[in-house]
């Protein structure tokens, strides 16, 4: 087994999951039924996805675990999602902010794993990259509507960026997991995506009317698995606490 | 007898989208190719979004209506790759769309007319819809909610 791979598909199926099921806790509570449907919407691409990257790590971990598996029993210590990923949701405007700092780094990542030496992970990319894409535009779109709103509107949107900002730098910190797969030419040193990340949300914020926080402090571990949220475990208990009680349940 | 493998198209051809049923799996452009591997019948299958829903239900349809017809051995096979566009929509699919109440993809990015009163004064309600493929949008003029088959 490739274990940096392995682990390397953990950390994209897992981002897609804990988003995917962040999103989904949406469904039924939006502020408007068009919302609600998007969000869940939304969250449907992410677990699709998630189904993809967790199906080939399974694959590359060769033990004869399958995605549902890798998602509903595996602990905290395992997971591998980017910290930006697993806080609350908090308000529409931070969920939309969290979706939006997190679509562009994915839109401008997936674009690169399409050119991966593997061409396992090149087409799981390629087909990902399309909803990326419709992603973006909506939670930019948003943003830029709910920043450039109302007073209101404008001062939850400042407080969600100030909130998350300290979350957006684990994107770009590489380890040997990282070098591993920057050899192998399979994926991009993720620093490499900070400058066209910077530029693509710089542009945003600003036509949102709104200001990125003057600080470079990043909280990490979520992606190496050191270290995660008090918030990941509480969200495992609800998603995962049907295939714990009874594994393998299925209907 | 092996069936031709222009016979297995037809019959997949009959086989009703789950979701928009007016429109055949083929129409749709997801079934991306069909082969015989000695005395087994190969279908490849590509999936419309990564998250959709209906593709294990389409999988169901194809096996039972290809069982229907005899065919024993059968392999469905998913395709990731080239993915899916909207560019695969037949002619036919798109005419079947439109006169459903689905306005067909453009590359425009929007819909060209409001599929019931053939208007063009439209404005997008919601980037999403009812199903992963569609958008909602709304016509000016007969005040009609309609849903747009999204453009990827």
């Amino acid at each position: 087994m490739d274990a940096n791979l392995f682990q390397y598909l953990l950390r994209l199926g897992d981002n897609t999951l804990v988003l995917g099921h962040r999103v989904s806790e949406w469904c039924g509570h939006a502020p408007v039924l068009e919302e609600d449907i998007a969000l869940a919407n939304t969250a449907l691409d992410l677990i699709g996805q998630t189904q993809l990257w967790l199906g080939l790590a399974a694959e590359v971990e060769g033990k004869g675990r399958d995605a549902d598996q890798l998602a509903m029993q595996r602990d905290i210590w395992d997971f591998r999602n980017l910290l930006l990923v697993e806080l609350p949701n908090g308000d529409f405007g931070r969920t939309l902010m969290r979706q939006f700092l997190f679509d562009a780094w994915q839109v401008i990542n997936l674009g690169r794993l399409m050119n991966s030496s593997d061409p396992r992970v090149a087409e799981i990319a390629a087909k990902a990259s399309k909803e990326a894409a419709y992603h973006v535009e909506r939670s930019a779109d948003t943003v830029v509507g709910l920043g450039d709103g109302t007073e209101e509107s404008h001062a939850r949107m400042q407080a969600a960026l100030e909130y998350l900002w300290p979350y957006v730098g684990e994107m770009f910190l590489g380890d040997e997991v990282d070098a591993a797969m920057v050899a192998a030419g399979i994926a991009p040193d993720p620093a490499s995506l900070r400058a066209e990340y910077d530029a693509l949300i710089g542009r945003v914020i600003k036509t949102a009317t709104l200001e990125i926080p003057d600080s470079s402090f990043a909280h990490k571990g979520g992606k190496t698995g050191v270290f995660h949220t008090e918030h990941l475990g509480h969200m495992l208990c609800s998603m995962q606490w049907l295939q714990r009680a009874y594994p393998g349940a299925s209907w | 007898m092996q069936p031709s493998v222009e016979q297995v198209w037809e019959w997949l051809d009959a086989v009703p989208d789950p979701e928009i049923p007016v429109i055949s799996l083929v129409d749709l452009g997801i079934i991306r190719e069909v082969a015989w591997r000695g005395d087994t019948l190969t279908v490849a299958v590509t999936p419309t979004y990564s998250g959709c829903p209906a593709t294990s239900i389409i999988n169901l349809d194809i096996e039972t209506a290809l069982r229907g017809h005899g065919i024993e051995k059968l392999e469905l096979k998913r395709q990731l790759s080239p993915p899916w566009t909207t560019e695969w929509l037949s002619e036919k699919g798109r005419e079947k769309l439109e006169k459903y109440g689905i306005a067909p993809p453009t590359v425009a990015g929007g819909p060209e007319r409001c599929p019931q009163c053939g208007s063009v004064d439209l404005r997008k309600v919601s980037q999403f819809g009812s199903t992963p493929c569609k958008a909602a949008w709304r016509c000016n003029d007969c005040l009609e909610p309609f849903d747009y088959f999204k453009c990827i």
